[in-house]
């Protein structure tokens, strides 16, 4: 579904990322690992368009898109979940959700189902977006990520600055997502147990590139945390 | 009683012309940072489209001529915005995020403008008439009449206002409008076109100049410096409404403008301009980002 072949990506003038190689098949979860700094979100970005990717390619769906606009990618299918949350702070949370629609053209409604799913937003429509609480605001940004029913989910981060069971939550719905829907995911994450739980295979970033990866079945928990802490 | 329900007439019909005048400005300063000297040339520019509406008109059948008012309100906002919708694609898309740049910019775009104007329609003040459905005056009692023109003016800035609150806050464009002044990246990774909401986001906010301009025509004869008599005041309203806000601009020109009506009739025309910019001053010592300011839990700001 999403093939990144030699990729580079520079922040003004330093270059971030080096030679990336990542496949994401279809249907299957993938998580980037990796310390801070290392290159991950950076590694995101360029997938959507974010930052300036002189060489390589990123094929969607066999398509080329590393030269496309952000919104064109999103327009494709690819729905991303920034580390911050991102969500509109002066926007209602219906709003926000709303804006979920733009990918599709902004027209159709919003799925019952987004609600099933994060149930604590349906009492919270009308509610600021900036007035949520954080683990609120994460489940708000996934939500208004699925409204556009996209092919490849993107999550930078999701159990970041957030409590247990709501992370339990997320994880549940990741899942749920995956089997039911078949919908593919690229996840970057930190939190190795979190990792084992959700995913099907993985990527180790160390300094801009790829050092190792695998499935996550065969994952080797002790090797991977040396090369994650600091 | 007479001279006073006088006074607060002139003050609230002084202010729905800052308030008129302001209102594309809180779309393309508020909403957009973009500092726009050339602001008030959209209001000129306004001005000059019910000029030629007016002369086109002349021309035609006498009893048609009460209309060109009306065909003149569309006409000088849609030129003005399409003259925006080419000064953002050339000059401002440049310059977001760059307020000292486009200060200097615009200005020079508003000295070109001006020029322009001069060229075309010559140095010398132009004068619209006004259609004849609007002269005279509703009169409530001996010795106090309110002037038509001003109660058309006030009807059109509250047809204006409401109308930008149902674009800005009921509607889909209104949405996307608000979702990239807010957060640009992420309206861009949601599927949202920047660059073209940037570019009617601008040609909305100058069109309105336009409709200000048109009303304008109404109370005097209309020239190429026009625009540059009203830019200090609109930005003065935008600042103490709180940029942003649509509610602040309507709060900010009421009390710029009968603050300037009250006090011209205690004192005179230049110190009540003075007074009226000490308490702005200090008001905004202390309420820095005015008075409706926004204010949530969110951590960027």
């Amino acid at each position: 579904m999403l093939d990144v072949r030699n990729l580079e990506a520079f922040y003004g003038e330093s270059i971030v990322l080096n030679d990336i190689n990542l496949h994401v098949p279809n249907g299957q979860i993938v998580c980037l690992l990796g310390r801070n700094g290392v290159g991950k979100t950076t590694f995101l970005k360029s997938v959507m368009g974010l930052v300036k990717t002189p060489k390589g390619s990123i094929k969607f769906n066999g398509e080329e898109i590393v030269k496309k606009p952000t919104y064109y990618r999103a327009r494709q299918g690819i729905s991303y979940v920034p580390q911050g949350r991102d969500i509109f702070p002066q926007l209602s949370v219906h709003e926000n959700l709303l804006l979920g629609l733009e990918a599709s053209g902004g027209n159709g409604n919003i799925d019952e189902e987004i609600y099933e799913l994060f149930p604590v937003l349906k009492a919270m429509l009308k509610r600021k977006g900036g007035d949520l609480s954080g683990g609120q605001q994460q489940q708000l940004a996934i939500a208004r990520a699925l409204v556009s029913k996209p092919k490849l989910l993107i999550l930078d981060e999701p159990t970041e600055g957030i409590q247990p069971s709501v992370i339990q939550e997320i994880g549940r719905v990741i899942k749920q997502l995956n089997s039911e829907a078949n919908l593919t995911i690229l996840i970057v994450e930190q939190y190795l147990e979190f990792v084992v739980e959700v995913s099907d295979y993985y990527y180790v970033m160390e300094k801009g590139i790829i050092v190792t990866e695998g499935f996550t079945m065969e994952l080797n928990q002790e090797e991977i945390q040396k090369r994650m802490s600091i | 009683m007479g001279t006073y329900i006088l006074q607060i007439f002139n003050g609230i019909s002084v202010s729905s012309i800052l308030m008129l005048a302001a209102l594309g400005l809180a779309i393309t300063f508020g909403l957009m940072k973009v500092i726009n000297m050339a602001h008030g040339e959209f209001i000129m520019i306004g001005a000059y489209v019910t000029y030629l509406v007016q002369n086109l008109f002349i021309h035609l059948d006498k009893s048609l001529f009460g209309l060109y008012f009306v065909l003149a309100i569309p006409a000088s906002f849609v030129v003005a915005a399409f003259i925006g919708f080419v000064l953002e694609g050339t000059v401002i898309r440049h310059l977001y995020n760059r307020p000292l740049d486009s200060i200097l910019a615009t200005w020079g775009v508003s000295l070109v403008l001006q020029q322009l104007a001069r060229s075309i329609f010559g140095a010398p003040n132009v004068d619209v008439k006004s259609p004849g459905w609007l002269e005279g005056g509703l009169v409530l009692h001996q010795g106090l009449q309110l002037p038509y023109k001003r109660l058309f003016i006030i009807a059109l800035v509250i047809t204006c206002i409401l109308g930008m609150f149902v674009l800005l806050y009921k509607s889909k464009t209104g949405r996307r409008i608000r979702a990239v002044m807010q957060n640009r990246e992420m309206a861009e990774s949601m599927g949202i076109n920047t660059r073209r909401v940037d570019a009617y986001t601008f040609a909305i906010g100058s069109g309105l100049a336009g409709i200000a301009g048109c009303a304008l025509t109404l109370l005097g004869s209309i020239g190429s410096t026009l625009g540059t008599n009203y830019i200090v005041d609109t930005f003065m309203v935008v600042v103490l409404g709180g940029v942003g806000k649509l509610i602040g601009t309507v709060a900010g020109g009421l009390f710029i403008g009968t603050a300037n009506t009250t006090l011209e009739f205690y004192t005179n025309t230049s110190l009540a301009k003075v007074l009226v910019f000490l308490l702005i001053i200090t008001f905004l010592q202390w309420r820095p980002k005015g008075l409706f300011n926004i204010s949530s839990r969110s951590l960027d700001e």
